[in-house]
């Protein structure tokens, strides 16, 4: 392990002559999005196209008792207006649950509501037309009778007796409960000199993506194939969920993602419009595009994070931490979501908290329940900045009860660095984690001490400064162990196909998908590396099911960590079948030939023995003149998964600082730091954006956002105007430390660094906040989004 | 019904454009649905987002609060045509380096309206150029990189004058 700079030198065990990995090469994918010449789904159009628009319930939840559609049939431009019964004679229902989460249950779901809307914003209908527009003419035009039943919002009170079923069959309103215990947390309460109890409550948010959901379906019932341009993260989950609620066979479905306007999760899950949309065109034989408009996107996309977590922790007086113990509640809506359920949220937190520390003494429970609101389920970072800002508000308030320095609290009790490999009190395996290396890089980089002297130089003068920090751990490159066992077809494996063409260059296929996070930079640097070319001549061809080995997509960080592992064994792989193929030209023995810079070298002394475009040519047009019997093999597959451990955990470090205006509650951020492990960094500057990115995601879900509902199940604020989202005058600038512990699990040693800013974040914005306001004597503050009205409550204001 | 559909004159990217408009259509819709030009996108459709972010007779406005029939007799110019002149490829440049960009989609209205500032002249401070930003939404980069690379175009403009 070793500290780095905040812009890392290549890596000595990848350090292959022209190594591209630690360097900040820029994407190769750029220029086309900077040109306005990016294919976003949205921007595609086919012959024969019609749109689709759908109605929704303006109820959190009723019974659909009629829908009169004859005068929007006869609407101008109206193709065809379809029902979810009429619809339901194409597409079959599912079911959102894993058989991994013990006991997890919901019921099933159709692409368009039959007989029962079950939140806001729900589709009872499909028009279908010529243009948009005139399908949402048609839309209004569609007369649906609807009996409001009563809504079930509240999540406190969800699983009272006198609260409604929202699924009779299921007998209650539970979805999926976890109960968890370790060491002996009684007897870590009891030994504490202090225990700190209190509620923390985290808004609704959503990912607010700025191209909203997309999707065109082509069913072509010439050759019995449907092909989807999907703005998703995973294309080879969507074939098989297309294919088995079509009643398709896999091969039959083809999945195209090129360019993808934001994910961050939210374009992992089946949405039942876009599966109306696949089954509308295999239903009207001709391809059908739906684009969410963003009012849709508010009650449709899911939202996370909507927890109530009880949360204790013990504390002796020289700082050690001798129980935690946490009581999750969450409301999810009335679907678990399909295919990764909606329990996985509360599972990590369950999983997560109080995980940077030794403190073997652990309760947790979780427990997950419907109600009638939009769906919950996983958005960037799923868990972590709830586990992070309950353990870290926790340990910060126990430090502030004894009376210790937040960073000294963390001292005595973060997991040593030479500890590992070691569990978790949740059960979770760690290989390698570095948290007092980060801990005091942080230090170092902030200036703790003189931040610290000038809070204090200006507290003097009525300026409410406050310094924050949060250590965390995130979840990446997640094996068979995420999903896989749960029965869900989602790949956990992934793989890169690499060959070369007839002029030398590389071609790179795979499973992992683009979502502007760099995955084809990054996997265009590996493949070079490891085969042995400049970086100019790696094209790499991802999102697309038909042309890309079967694989995962991108998401809780794996796309670099895995896909990037995959491309380095490739191109391993294509690299000894070049070398064999050259060594049959040259009469040399291949173990004596390197590839360099695009040449066939002599691997002692460099010197270049042939080109590659002219070993292309040789093997694929004068194939004559090798010896007989030999055949050049110019292409190479590889897959990998993680196999050692079911996670690589990756952790960290931010610290915030901020100031407070008392008199108003607003909160100016003035600066922030990170310090992250996520083992090898192959690209510095897209590690370095990943976590900037991720940061101030994070920021907004602690100050601005939240999907405010009304106790009838009305969203109040489904608009950009009235959602705030975190924009560039208000965020601060982000500086970046990193510490290497690469994992051994694979060759690379890369670990995912997707979701590390997001989830350290909230944590450490809180802590400021309380860290600003303790001297004021106001009540330490546990509510997120950290709004004004709840400073200035906290502050006794208002 | 006579009064819904409007015969436009109009010049986009410097060519003559003809076209019977929607009165209800918007300028975004009728650059990418009528005229294929899709650099301009479409987040919001209220005016918060800036992904449509387009230029009308030298101005940056937002291509979902103006109609396409209002656009009679403009000069319009989107990513397109400002990308093909040559005007941004600087900016561009920097973008690119910098890492200034990640999923894309606000880009080409981040460029514009970067460009816009920057076309003033001078060396704006951070905070100036944050400002000036503030109504383009990023999702993806958290808008530091974005800075940087507006504020390093600033600079090699204004060295490149003296």
């Amino acid at each position: 392990m070793k500290i780095t700079g905040d812009a890392p030198s290549a890596l000595s065990a990848l350090d292959r002559p022209n190594s591209y990995i630690g360097r900040s090469v820029p994407r190769p994918n750029l220029a086309r999005l900077t040109q306005g010449r990016a294919q976003y789904v949205s921007d595609v159009t086919l012959p024969r196209m019609a749109h689709v628009a759908f109605v929704r319930s303006p109820y959190a939840h009723a019974r659909i008792t009629a829908i009169d559609t004859a005068a929007a049939k006869k609407s101008p431009g109206v193709v065809a207006v379809v029902t979810g019964a009429e619809l339901s004679k194409v597409i079959t229902p599912w079911v959102g649950v894993l058989t991994h989460l013990k006991g997890i249950k919901s019921a099933p779901q159709h692409a368009i509501a039959i007989e029962r809307a079950c939140w806001q914003g729900e589709a009872v209908c499909a028009v279908v037309a010529r243009t948009r527009a005139e399908a949402e003419d048609g839309c209004e035009l569609v007369d649906v009778t609807y009996q409001e039943l009563p809504a079930v919002t509240g999540a406190e009170t969800a699983l009272d007796p006198s609260t409604p079923i929202i699924h009779p069959e299921l007998g209650d309103n539970l979805t999926f409960e976890r109960k968890h215990e370790a060491g002996d947390p009684d007897k870590g309460f009891a030994d504490a000199d202090a225990v700190v109890e209190t509620t923390f409550i985290f808004g609704r948010h959503t990912g607010v993506t700025n191209e909203p959901r997309a999707i065109v379906a082509d069913w072509n019932p010439g050759e019995a194939r449907l092909t989807v341009y999907q703005g998703t993260q995973a294309p080879h989950m969507m074939q098989n969920l297309f294919a088995k609620h079509l009643g398709l066979e896999e091969h039959q479905v083809r999945v195209l993602t090129k360019d993808v306007g934001g994910s961050f999760g939210i374009k992992v899950h089946t949405y039942p419009d876009e599966m109306a949309t696949v089954a509308l065109s295999k239903l009207l034989k001709r391809p059908v595009k739906f684009v969410a408009d963003r009012i849709e996107s508010f009650v449709t996309d899911i939202h996370a994070r909507d927890h109530r977590v009880k949360a204790k922790i013990g504390v002796k007086n020289d700082g050690t931490i001798t129980a935690f113990e946490i009581d999750d509640l969450t409301g999810i809506g009335p679907y678990s979501v399909y295919p990764r359920t909606s329990g996985i949220e509360a599972n990590q937190i369950v999983n997560l908290t109080g995980g940077p520390y030794t403190c073997p003494n652990y309760r947790a429970r979780a427990r997950v329940v419907f109600q009638n609101k939009n769906v919950m389920c996983q958005y960037r970072a799923v868990g972590h900045p709830i586990a992070t800002a309950v353990t870290e508000g926790l340990v910060e308030l126990a430090a502030a009860r004894i009376g210790c320095d937040p960073l000294e609290i963390r001292r005595r009790n973060l997991i040593p660095d030479d500890g590992y490999p070691c569990t978790g009190a949740s059960g979770i395996k760690f290989e390698q984690l570095s948290h007092h290396e980060c801990l005091a890089h942080l230090d170092a980089m902030m200036n703790y001490a003189g931040l610290r002297a000038e809070q204090e130089r200006l507290r003097a003068h009525g300026v409410h400064r406050g310094i924050g920090f949060a250590a965390f751990i995130e979840v990446t490159n997640p094996s068979a162990a995420f999903y896989g066992v749960g029965g869900a077809k989602i790949s956990a494996q992934d793989g890169v196909t690499m060959k070369l063409d007839a002029q030398g260059a590389l071609i790179c296929q795979t499973g992992v998908t683009e979502q502007g996070q760099g995955a084809e930079a990054v996997i265009a640097q590996v493949a070079a590396t490891a085969f042995g070319v400049p970086i100019e001549r790696v094209r790499v061809i991802t999102g697309d099911t038909d042309n890309t080995p079967y694989g995962g997509g991108t998401w809780a960080s794996r796309a670099a960590g895995i896909g990037g592992e995959a491309a380095w064994q490739a191109g391993k792989a294509l690299r000894a079948n070049v070398l064999a193929c050259a060594a049959s030209i040259l009469q040399a023995k291949p173990e004596g030939l390197d590839i360099r810079n695009g040449a066939i070298v002599d691997g002692a002394t460099g010197t270049e023995r042939l080109p590659l475009h002219e070993l292309a040519r040789i093997a694929y047009f004068r194939p004559d003149t090798l010896p007989p019997g030999f055949q050049a093999e110019l292409m190479a597959t590889r897959h990998y998964v993680p196999r050692a451990w079911p996670f690589a955990f990756t952790n960290g470090i931010q610290a915030s600082y901020l100031e407070v205006d008392t008199n108003t509650g607003f909160v100016t951020l003035l600066k922030h730091w990170c310090v992250e492990d996520c083992g090898t960094i192959i690209n510095p500057q897209l590690v370095d954006e990943q976590i900037r990115g991720g940061v101030v995601q994070g920021l907004g879900g602690a100050l601005f956002e939240h999907c405010l509902y009304d106790e009838r199940g009305q969203m109040l604020n489904g608009n950009m105007a009235d959602y705030l989202v975190p924009m560039a005058a208000e965020m601060p600038d982000i500086e970046i430390g990193h510490v290497v512990s690469p994992t051994a699990d694979s060759e690379l040693g890369a670990k995912g660094a997707g979701e590390a800013g997001t989830a350290g974040a909230p944590g450490a914005v809180m802590n400021a906040v309380n860290d600003a306001l303790r001297p004021l004597g106001a009540q330490p503050i546990t509510t997120m989004p950290l709004a004004p009205e709840v400073i200035l409550r906290a502050l006794g204001r208002v | 019904m006579s009064e819904r559909f409007h015969d436009i004159v109009l010049t986009v990217n410097g060519e003559d454009v003809r076209e019977r408009v929607d009165a209800r259509k918007t300028l975004v819709d009728f650059l990418r649905e009528d005229l294929s030009l899709t650099g301009s996108h479409v987040g919001c459709e209220h005016g918060v987002c800036g992904a449509c972010t387009v230029r009308v007779d030298g101005v940056v406005l937002r291509g979902c609060l103006m109609l396409a029939v209002q656009c009679d007799g403009a000069h319009v110019e989107t990513i397109e045509g400002v990308s093909d002149r040559g005007e941004i490829a600087d900016l561009q440049s920097a973008f690119e380096t910098r890492n200034a960009l990640q999923c894309g989609y606000c880009t080409p209205g981040m460029l514009l309206t970067a460009q816009e500032l920057l076309a003033r002249g001078g060396v704006p401070s951070r905070d100036e150029i944050r400002a000036h930003i503030s109504g383009n939404y990023c999702r993806c980069t958290g808008y530091q990189a974005i800075v940087d690379a507006v504020e390093a175009v600033a600079q090699a403009r204004a060295g490149g004058r003296r």
